[in-house]
């Protein structure tokens, strides 16, 4: 339509406007964008002029306050930084201190394949730059591949793939009936998948369910993986957020590295260091060897450069000097085991609070799934009614940011929950 | 901290790759050694199946995805860099490095940015995202620092600002918009351009085509040859300027040769796409070089530009900059800004916060703008010093009588010396000079001190090489 319309004009041919009043637009044919449907969510919240509103719409980690946090690790990293450093290009890669750093959280501290210089990582945007950046890589370099998706997953993955160009499907993930994983479906798609498909998989704490794969379960999708040989792309957006314990939280990657495969892993320290507006992140790819490592890597920043030329340095330089910090990188640890937990009891007391409103319904989910969000399980009506009756904000799916809850707020929640479910 | 860095103001015969050079029969994940996978086989040879159910895994498969993936070209300005590094003579110079350097040759932090740093570790802000459309106060000072705060097209609501990462995320965005919302218009860029201009068309699927700009002969602008091809062009292209300071050559058109820019676009209906990585930097002035694009935004045209802070504040590393839609209505800029958000959100979500702060911080406070403007002028200042030095030194060591005005005349941080490559490359071995293989040099790499032995690498070059 847009190509019409401009070639309906060079057709038409227009007559030179020389000092003329502004001429008609040539954005007549842009259309506004609908309203993103996670980010809306907030902007409506603030909107809201409620002294009972609750926000449990996005997924940015508040304290029992309501309050968003810093870390005091991150703070005392920008003490230590602030004005000392100048400001000179990363290189495309990035910030190769906060890489290194990086892989190792996610690949063990005393990785062979780190030893041995077989992963090619660069720095990126955050979570979303990392999927951008191998969906982008994938694209160019195998042409003709799909991306499998799990269903639901954060509504921003079928943009990332869909602006890189990359077809989609969909892989069976989450089942409604039990609010849990429907794994003889999820085992079933993943068979009938062509011979060396791509997958994406969120390592820890899946978004926007909370349902995550047992041990077990890892174990004998990695197996299916093997047989078919698939690549495995991992999005890790909660490592130490999931569990409290970041080793604990990277038990999927681990076992498909013992298992031999040669994966690809989207990295970031939004949530798990606070650093969300500083959008720091880490792709990395496992390759045969260093060589095709090198390699790898300089397509990745041949990538990177017409889409920003390298990444922001401030928030690389947080991570990089907490993390080489034996002592900081302590303090991390406890505060966000501190994060973790107190998303766990909330998980606890709103389950408690339910069920002690005797709510006909089952609440078990609620505990056993993990990290920020829970798939609550209602629907886009119910949803809508908790928004307009009692100024509770969340995605329209269902999906509850545990995050936003206090111990000011749950039983308002429970008793609104409550309210418009208990005729379910 | 190294000089080393990556410079990206720089414009060097691109060595990107294109996407069909990439793909040129060598690249494809998956394909040679594919015996094992890939449709063909139905179990895979390298493992043992057992009854149980449970597999063990007898050797992990090797045979790689990635075994067709080349390297990358190195890049033409890492490159110049990492050979300074290497080159121990205490006579070298590092004329590459596309980010500004002190008297000292040493990188440089503004103070007004140390300051608003302070400012903002005191304040102790929240990290949390930025709307996906960047940091309101810093979109709101940045259009009025490109247009002018009392701007019509401001107080009429008619310019859709996102923050962008730096300059190139600023011009990816806006060729993202190009190619979705204008399928088949072409981008007209420079020749010369900067280097990277290229890329970002390219991966952005969005066509392009030169247009004539540098003459050698004069080592000034080819004006004829610029509006010739820009009447040439087809209707309703998008024509990439250089608000001012272009890279690579240092030359900018004068007024009434924006003038005359601005009737050929109207004529033929182009748009005009400003790319401004400079202002401020270039004179000294902020206001003087947003000239060009106030000119034509005065015209009631419709216009995108690109803005980076990376050198005018010093923020390279930070990636911070915007892309403006100026519409000739408050609804067009509305679901311009809209449609940008949503190409930015696959790509990055939300941009980042720090630079923003800082540019906010800096520019909405009266006292550290009229600091900011200050060191703005002593860093353009040193720079037309150089220059004058530079001049002084050539025209005093070449007998020949050749006019090395150009030097004078052009402006920013990068001069086009009018060497070629056998030249360049002489300065290099003989003199070890760095420079970029097309003859440009940038002035921020060299100082005072530096000036009469720079002068003797080049009348060398030029006369005793060919």
């Amino acid at each position: 339509m847009a190509f019409t319309t401009a070639m309906a004009r060079r057709l038409i041919g227009r007559k030179s406007v020389i000092g003329a009043r502004s001429m008609s637009s040539w954005w007549r044919n842009v259309e506004p964008a609908p309203k993103d449907p996670i980010l809306g969510v907030t902007e409506a919240f603030l909107a809201d002029p409620s002294p009972d509103k609750v926000n449990v719409g996005v997924g940015a980690y508040r304290d029992d306050n309501g309050k968003p946090v810093v870390l005091e690790c991150v703070r005392e990293a920008e003490r230590r930084i602030a004005g000392k450093l100048n400001m000179e290009y990363l290189p495309m890669g990035g910030s190769v201190k906060m890489v290194e750093e990086t892989l190792k959280l996610a690949y063990g501290e005393n990785s062979e394949f780190i030893k041995d210089k077989r992963i090619a990582a660069v720095q990126s945007l955050s979570g979303t730059g990392a999927c951008r950046l191998f969906a982008d890589f994938q694209k160019r370099f195998s042409p003709d591949s799909q991306i499998y998706i799990p269903v639901p997953t954060w509504a921003n993955h079928h943009n990332i793939w869909r602006d890189a160009q990359v077809p989609q499907r969909t892989y069976h993930y989450y089942h409604p009936e039990s609010r849990g994983l429907n794994f003889a479906a999820l085992m079933d798609d993943i068979k009938n998948a062509p011979n060396g498909s791509f997958i994406l998989l969120h390592a820890c704490a899946h978004n926007p369910t909370g349902v995550d794969p047992s041990e077990e379960e890892w174990r004998e999708i990695s197996h299916l993986f093997k047989v078919k040989n698939h690549f495995a792309f991992f999005d890790m957006a909660y490592q130490g957020f999931a569990s409290g314990d970041p080793e604990r939280d990277a038990k999927s990657i681990r076992i498909f590295l013992e298992d031999g495969h040669h994966i690809g892993i989207a990295q970031s320290y939004a949530k798990n260091m606070g650093l969300y507006g500083q959008r720091v992140g880490c792709l990395s790819v496992l390759c045969e060897n260093e060589k095709q490592a090198v390699a790898v890597k300089s397509q990745l920043q041949q990538l990177a450069r017409p889409m920003y030329s390298n990444p922001p340095v401030h928030g690389a330089f947080i991570v990089s000097t907490i993390l080489g910090d034996p002592d900081l990188k302590k303090l991390w640890l406890k505060e966000v085991k501190v994060m973790a937990d107190r998303i766990i009891s909330m998980r606890a007391s709103l389950r408690e609070n339910l069920e002690k409103l005797g709510s006909p319904l089952s609440w078990k989910h609620i505990t056993k799934q993990i990290g920020m969000f829970c798939y609550s399980g209602m629907t886009p009506e119910q949803v809508d009614r908790l928004t307009k009756e009692y100024h509770i904000y969340m995605t329209r799916n269902g999906r509850i940011s545990m995050a936003g809850i206090t111990t000011g707020n749950v039983g308002y929640l429970a008793n609104a929950i409550h309210e418009v479910t208990k005729s379910a | 901290m190294a000089s080393s860095m990556l410079s990206l103001a720089s414009a060097s015969p691109s060595a990107s790759l294109s996407m069909h050079d990439t793909l040129k029969g060598k690249v494809r994940l998956g394909s040679g050694n594919l015996t094992a996978w890939f449709h063909k086989e139905k179990s895979n040879p390298f493992i043992n199946t057992k009854s149980s159910g449970r597999i063990s895994m007898a050797v992990a498969v090797n045979v790689s995805r990635f075994e067709g993936i080349t390297m990358a070209p190195p890049d033409p300005i890492l490159g110049v860099s990492e050979a300074f590094k290497a080159d121990n003579d205490e006579k070298k110079l590092n004329l590459g490095v596309g980010a500004y350097r002190t008297e000292e040759l040493q990188p440089y932090v503004l103070n007004v940015v140390k300051k608003a740093e302070n400012l903002m570790l005191e304040r102790g802000e929240y990290k949390e995202y930025l709307p996906i459309e960047g940091l309101a106060a810093f979109n709101k000072v940045t259009a009025e620092l490109l247009l002018g705060a009392d701007n019509t097209v401001i107080k009429q609501q008619r310019v859709a600002t996102v923050q962008g990462l730096s300059g190139t995320g600023s011009l990816r965005l806006a060729a993202a918009l190009i190619e979705r919302y204008f399928p088949g218009a072409k981008v007209l860029i420079s020749s010369p351009t900067w280097g990277n201009h290229k890329n970002i068309f390219n991966d952005a699927r969005v066509p392009w085509s030169e247009y004539r700009y540098y003459d050698p002969k004069t080592v000034g602008l080819d004006f004829e040859g610029m509006i010739a091809d820009l009447k040439a062009a087809p209707e309703g292209s998008f024509i990439l300027l250089h608000g001012c300071a272009h890279n690579p050559t240092g030359i900018d058109p004068t007024p009434e040769q924006w003038e005359k820019i601005a009737d050929v676009i109207q004529e033929k209906n182009h748009i005009p796409f400003f790319d401004v990585a400079y202002q401020g930097f270039a004179s000294g002035s902020l206001d003087a070089d947003a000239a060009s694009v106030r000119l034509f935004a005065a015209r009631g045209m419709e216009l995108l530009v690109a803005q980076s802070y990376s050198k005018n504040l010093g923020l390279y590393a930070e990636r911070i900059g915007a892309i403006n839609v100026i519409c000739s209505s408050v609804d067009a800029a509305a679901r311009v800004k809209s449609q940008l958000k949503r190409l930015a959100r696959p790509m990055y979500s939300n941009p980042p916060v720090h630079g923003a702060r800082i540019v906010a911080n800096v520019v909405g406070d009266p006292t550290l703008f009229d600091e900011w403007k200050a060191e703005m002028d002593m860093m353009a200042g040193r720079i037309k010093g150089v220059r004058q030095k530079l001049f002084d030194s050539l025209s005093a060591k070449d007998k020949s009588g050749k006019d090395w005005s150009f030097i004078l005349k052009q402006i920013g941080m990068f001069s086009f010396t009018g060497l070629n490559k056998a030249q360049s490359e002489n300065m290099t071995n003989k003199w070890h000079v760095y420079m970029t293989k097309d003859g440009r040099i940038s002035l921020a790499g060299l100082n005072l001190a530096k000036c009469e032995y720079l002068a003797d690498a080049i009348v060398d070059s030029y006369h005793n090489v060919s």
